[in-house]
């Protein structure tokens, strides 16, 4: 049928009726996990954007009430899924801290060490989505081979290459040996040029930079009012990094760099994440260098570390403080005191309220998710923007769902 | 005509098993990936596993064109409606892999919010394993889901007809909802 | 004059309680003066910061004399100073201001309070459930919640192969 002069006035109307509404997940290739939008659009241009969340609620804070300090890592793990050691140091962080322990330096250096790993990982798998997003397939190839050299890495570590559930209170499972630490050094030699690689592939682009150039800016007063923080707060100027502000484990003594850029877009995200990564590589070399000798756990002497297996089976000293650890009744004394520590995640500040009342479990068990504060500003971001522009800004965010809904 | 006429690449067969053979070295996945095994998901896709090698690489987003959906991660009860639609949307013939504990079973995750196994409200022809499962697991699953297929056939839909109902534990059962409200209140008293 | 000395001297009726855990700084304040106190923080002592919002159910809590505990946990970029500012609120319909104009990562972090305790936070622009369904009934993180719910994770229809 041939257009009607009608037809034209109609698309005039008033009250906004060319307005549309585009619903965008949960279930999307580019929202990587389950993340629902509501998009109101003009045509191509998103006038706003409603995130609804809750699609992967699983009831992690409820769980932590049930389960004791240890055990709840292995729940811990499951929420920032790409970077899993990351989030089980910042839980026994938080407990460590509550229960007035202090780590040996060993284990201190050795969790560095993993926490710059899991940097490693979960900036190396954002960079290759964002790159595929947006057409570009090789640069995520190449990432993820190298995620799964980090995999081998934690799996001899650990024996589990994904959710190690590695850390304990005031320890780790098992000592690591001058194997695992050549083995760390080869992957470093084998990650540079891989790393100079995605930067050539990537960082020139003219498709790439386009696409995300300008797009998702966020000043940095909206980025302290919202909250956000850790490299999105960088890549907009805001100078804060927990590792430098509020030192734990062993970053007090190490030498390394806060990235940070003034720009505020995705493209500034992006190259934040990449430099960091090299920071990351400096930090676990001068590890690597200068990890102590001596005891990973703490004394067993204090009832809460089990002892080591040999006097386990062959003292009854030993048999008694393995006991003393394992009964479900014992355990050790929780302070009925309250207490928030928090820890850089690779996606920001990664916090745990805990109550203690007495007993070997949480009274409350609350998380801080970094995903949470950064998902909120999504809408802000996004408007005036075009339709194709709400992938590179989710991108950006690395949003993982888990840690999002918990 | 003799068998001594065939000439050497003509093979004897029957459709069904021509059929059932190409459907099972074709399979296009639909990731329904929402948590921690949507990783290893893309791990088993990406460099170093390569799904490609057992002709189940391409992965489509749109269940339209999807004939396995692979149910990757925990489904919580907001997301169950979406999983339930997403599987009536994909045309037959299709099949579903529950990979990873939290889809069997619930795993770790005995919560007020999380589906206990999604086999108690979809249909599931293989379980995986593993929390997550490693990506050799999880090709080993799609390797025995191929032979399934071949050993099915295709005549009349027979491999959906088997199943119309669901195999897993009886989905709302009210004796369980008193008996688990009956162990809570044991638990407060006890604390 | 450190943020302690300000409060108690702007507010020297209202009972601060301040107190010391590790390195947590942390003042108990009254519901009524939330507001007042927490715009003092922000404008004058520099928190421009709310890094965190929560709640605590203390039902079970032994010697606990109120229901809820509400936490905001303030950051101030500058000199990087933590503060733990605490609550008490109790049934029934437990309310408080909102500090949604104050800092806007109040947005989320409400509206989860609200999900998981039923607190209400009133002047919030736009206070619905955001993590649970939103015909569910119930608050899951309250004490007098089940681990494993109340059924409500069975209740859905069955899709079997004949529906395909």
């Amino acid at each position: 049928m041939p257009f009607e002069v009608s037809d034209l006035a109609e698309m005039d109307a008033p009250e906004k009726e060319y307005l549309w509404t585009l619903n965008f997940g949960p279930q999307h290739p580019a929202t990587h996990t389950t993340l629902r939008l509501v998009l109101t659009l003009d045509g191509e241009t998103v006038i706003n954007a409603v995130p609804h969340i809750g699609y992967l609620h699983s009831g992690f804070e409820k769980l932590g009430e049930h389960l004791d300090f240890n055990q709840y890592v292995t729940i811990v793990d499951r929420m920032n899924y790409i970077s899993p050691l990351a989030n089980e140091i910042a839980w026994h962080h938080a407990v460590e801290k509550l229960l007035g322990i202090e780590i040996t330096p060993r284990c201190k250096y050795l969790r560095t060490i993993l926490a710059e790993l899991m940097r490693l990982h979960d900036h190396l798998l954002n960079v290759g989505t964002t790159g595929l997003d947006l057409g570009a397939f090789t640069a995520f190839l190449y990432a993820f081979y190298q995620r799964e050299k980090i995999y081998d890495i934690v799996e001899s570590a650990s024996g589990q290459r994904f959710h190690t559930s590695y850390t304990r209170v005031g320890g780790v499972m098992f000592d690591v040996n001058k194997a695992w630490v050549e083995k760390i050094r080869e992957f470093l030699k084998g990650f540079m040029p891989v790393h100079a690689e995605v930067h050539r592939l990537l960082t020139r682009n003219r498709i790439f930079i386009d696409r995300i150039k300008g797009v998702g800016y966020l000043s940095a007063e909206d980025a302290i009012n919202m909250g956000v923080t850790g490299p999105l707060a960088r890549a907009s100027g805001v100078l804060r990094d927990l590792r430098k502000d509020e030192p734990y484990l062993a970053y007090a003594d190490l030498d390394f760099k806060v990235i940070a850029s003034k720009d505020g877009d995705c493209y500034a995200r992006y190259l934040v994440r990449m430099q960091e990564m090299l920071e990351s590589v400096k930090i676990i070399q001068q590890c690597l260098d200068n990890i102590p000798e001596g005891p990973v756990n703490i004394d067993a002497a204090t009832h809460i570390v089990p002892p080591a297996k040999p006097s386990v089976y062959r003292s009854i000293e030993g048999l008694i403080q393995h006991f003393e650890v394992m009964m479900p009744n014992r355990g050790y004394d929780t302070p009925r005191e309250e207490i928030y520590a928090a820890t850089e995640s690779p996606n920001g500040e990664l916090g745990y309220y805990i109550v203690g009342d007495g007993t070997p479990r949480a009274y409350r068990a609350r998380t801080r998710p970094p995903s949470y504060i950064h998902f909120a500003i999504f809408p802000h971001i996004i408007k005036g923007h075009q339709l194709s522009d709400v992938v590179a800004v989710l991108g950006s965010l690395n949003i993982i769902a888990a840690e999002l809904d918990r | 005509m003799a068998m001594k006429d065939v000439p050497d690449n003509i093979f004897m067969t029957t459709l069904d098993a021509a059929a059932s053979w190409a459907r099972s070295n074709s399979l296009w996945p639909m990731p329904f990936a929402t948590a921690c095994c949507g990783i290893e998901l893309m791990a088993t896709a990406s460099s170093r596993f390569d799904l490609a090698r057992f002709g189940a690489e391409v992965m489509r987003f749109s269940p339209r064109q999807c004939d396995l959906m692979i149910v990757a991660g925990r489904v919580a009860m907001k997301m169950l409606p979406v999983l339930q639609r997403i599987w009536q949307q994909m045309p037959e013939p299709k099949w579903c892999i529950s990979m990873g504990a939290c889809a069997c079973t619930g795993g770790v995750f005995d919560t007020y919010a999380v589906v206990q196994g999604v086999d108690r409200f979809i249909p599931v022809d293989l379980y995986v394993p593993g929390c997550p499962p490693r990506p050799e697991q999880l090709m080993a699953g799609i390797i025995a889901l191929q032979d399934k297929i071949k050993h099915g056939g295709t005549l009349n839909g027979t491999e959906f007809a088997r199943r119309d109902h669901s195999t897993g534990p009886v989905p709302f059962d009210k004796d369980e909802l008193i008996r688990i409200r009956e162990a809570n209140e044991q638990l407060v008293s006890l604390n | 004059m450190s943020t302690e000395e300000v409060l108690k001297s702007k507010f020297p009726e209202d009972g601060l309680t301040f107190s010391e855990f590790r390195d947590n700084r942390r003042v108990v304040v009254p519901a009524a003066k939330l507001i007042p106190i927490l715009s003092l923080l922000k404008s004058d002592l520099g928190f421009d910061m709310l890094a965190e919002l929560t709640a605590v159910d203390y039902l079970e809590y032994e010697g606990a004399t109120d229901r809820f505990g509400v936490i905001y946990v303030l950051l101030n970029n500058q000199t990087g100073e933590r503060l733990v500012l605490k609550t008490f609120i109790n049934d029934p319909s437990p309310t408080l201001p909102s500090v949604y104009s104050l800092w806007k990562s109040a947005d989320w972090l409400e509206r989860e309070v609200f999900d998981m305790f039923g607190i209400t936070f009133t002047g919030h622009p736009d206070l619905r459930r955001i993590l649970t369904p939103d015909e569910f009934t119930a608050h899951p993180l309250r004490k007098d919640y089940p681990l494993k719910g109340r059924g409500e994770r069975h209740n859905f229809p069955i899709v079997v192969r004949s529906d395909g």
